[in-house]
């Protein structure tokens, strides 16, 4: 793969993962006004998904479309940070980990709109109007909790506790990165850090939460290494195509 | 395939067909009667409301023999796009155009936004009960921010942000409180008036 189809469809499998996990939690959610939440913020993800793997069937040399980027590969192949294929737990966990890719992709796609490559830059445009409206509700979600009962403090403590080395991974970059960024083609992850820390450390502040140390990340998921939950996750996102390929609507 | 193409074209006008009387680029309507035709097209989710109203509908233009209608989607996931494509190929069609020679594109750039919501199309939302987008102004957000937003001013620095209040679409009532973050489409949000205790979709500002 060329890195600019690897940088696509780490761009990709990111939106398209954590739409598969906001989607499980339809129906399920606390209450109406949660439920319609979740499947709009999902179905943002899953367009933003789409406008990428379309550009990579573009880019792929084996011509493989939309569906089969979704549905014919395995774990191994997912390019995905390890932070979105996190459970989604309890409320709490949900929340934090859509805030912490969130207050990622804001800053993500505004600099992508500068990028060199036209196709990115679009994506980016549309995606980042998105992604702030995701924000604004996530970071609210945050301070809610946080500032809330001693029952929400404790549960939000958790979950940034748990998140948080996943969530680093979002930012370990490599050389397709790198090199893709130098050609102002990409974003260099290590420039839109700043930005993340500082809204997450504003809102964290607010929300009466402390910031964890950065004692270990767990990374991988921009080569294929992923912990165990992604590969339960996809069996049963696949399972339909995989029982009937090629089927349509 | 010619006789196919052939049967079509007998169907729709009764008679015997010269294969050299075929439509060609010439017998193409021209971009006006293609735009007028496109226009028509009701939003699938707002169905007041066409996509012309709406700015979605983009362009029109005459590519050899194929009529080609660009389209750009509200929000990346807008699960209506598939049945406005359709919707445009069929009031193509109407015109006399072979469905075959009717493309209908999709754009990303520049990024739809509610300003391209018509007066007319703003006029018929708040008709139908649907509080329209505000304004866009272009700017750093001014005065104090709730908590819970810092981090939005902090990361993207909301280059643009809704001028103006949000009015009850019922009573005129600028007491309103948001209910939902989202309603009943992805593009909406739901609020209550405090006056006449009526609930309403408003479009949100994109």
């Amino acid at each position: 793969m060329t890195p600019l189809l690897t940088y696509v469809l780490r761009l990709a499998d990111d939106n398209l993962i954590v739409a598969q996990r906001l989607g499980e939690l339809i129906a399920s959610m606390p209450d109406l006004e949660e439920d319609i939440a979740v499947a709009n913020i999902g179905l943002d993800h899953l367009g933003q998904a789409r406008n990428f793997y379309h550009y990579a069937s573009e880019l792929d040399p084996d011509g493989r479309d939309e569906d089969q980027f979704a549905m014919e590969r395995s774990e191994r192949e997912f390019l995905n940070a390890t932070l979105v294929e996190q459970p989604n737990g309890d409320f709490a966990q949900t929340q934090v980990r859509q805030f912490l890719l969130d207050a990622y992709q804001v800053p993500l796609y505004g600099a992508m709109t500068a990028s060199a490559d036209e196709r990115l830059a679009a994506i980016a445009a549309k995606a980042v109007k998105e992604a702030r409206y995701h924000l604004e509700r996530s970071s609210a979600w945050v301070v809610r909790l946080g500032d809330g009962t001693p029952e929400s403090f404790e549960r939000v403590s958790r979950a940034v506790d748990y998140l948080w080395p996943y969530a680093g991974d979002l930012f370990h970059a490599d050389d397709v990165e790198v090199e893709l960024a130098e050609s102002g083609v990409a974003v260099d992850p290590a420039t839109i850090r700043p930005t993340f820390n500082a809204t997450v450390a504003a809102i964290f502040a607010t929300a009466n939460l402390t910031v964890p140390d950065e004692a270990y990340v767990r990374s991988g998921g921009r080569t294929g290494f992923h912990t165990e939950h992604l590969g339960h996750l996809l069996p049963e996102m696949q399972s339909l195509y995989r029982a009937h390929p090629g089927a349509t609507w | 395939m010619s006789d196919r193409v052939s049967d079509r074209v007998s169907d729709r006008v009764g008679g015997p067909v010269d294969v050299a009387a075929l439509p060609d680029v010439a017998t193409l309507p021209d971009e006006e009667e293609l735009w007028a035709a496109a226009a028509t097209v009701p939003d699938p989710e707002m169905p007041p409301l066409t996509i012309a109203d709406l700015g979605i509908l983009r362009s029109v233009s005459r590519d050899a023999d194929t009529a080609v209608v660009t389209i750009t989607p509200t929000y990346s996931g807008c699960p209506a796009v598939d049945m406005i494509e359709a919707g445009v190929v069929e009031a193509v069609s109407a015109l006399g155009v072979d469905a075959g020679r009717i493309r209908v594109e999709r754009v990303l750039a520049p990024a739809w936004t509610t300003d391209w919501i018509t007066e007319d199309g703003r006029r018929k939302l708040a008709e139908s009960g649907i509080s329209p987008p505000r304004p866009l102004l272009i700017g750093e957000p001014a005065g104090e921010m709730p908590k819970g937003e810092v981090a939005v001013a902090l990361t993207a620095g909301l280059p643009r942000r809704p001028m103006g209040d949000i009015t009850c679409p019922r009573c005129g009532s600028g007491s309103v409180v948001e209910l939902s973050h989202f309603s009943s489409t992805a593009c909406k949000s739901l609020y209550r008036c405090e006056s006449c205790r009526e609930p309403f979709d408003h479009v949100k500002e994109l």
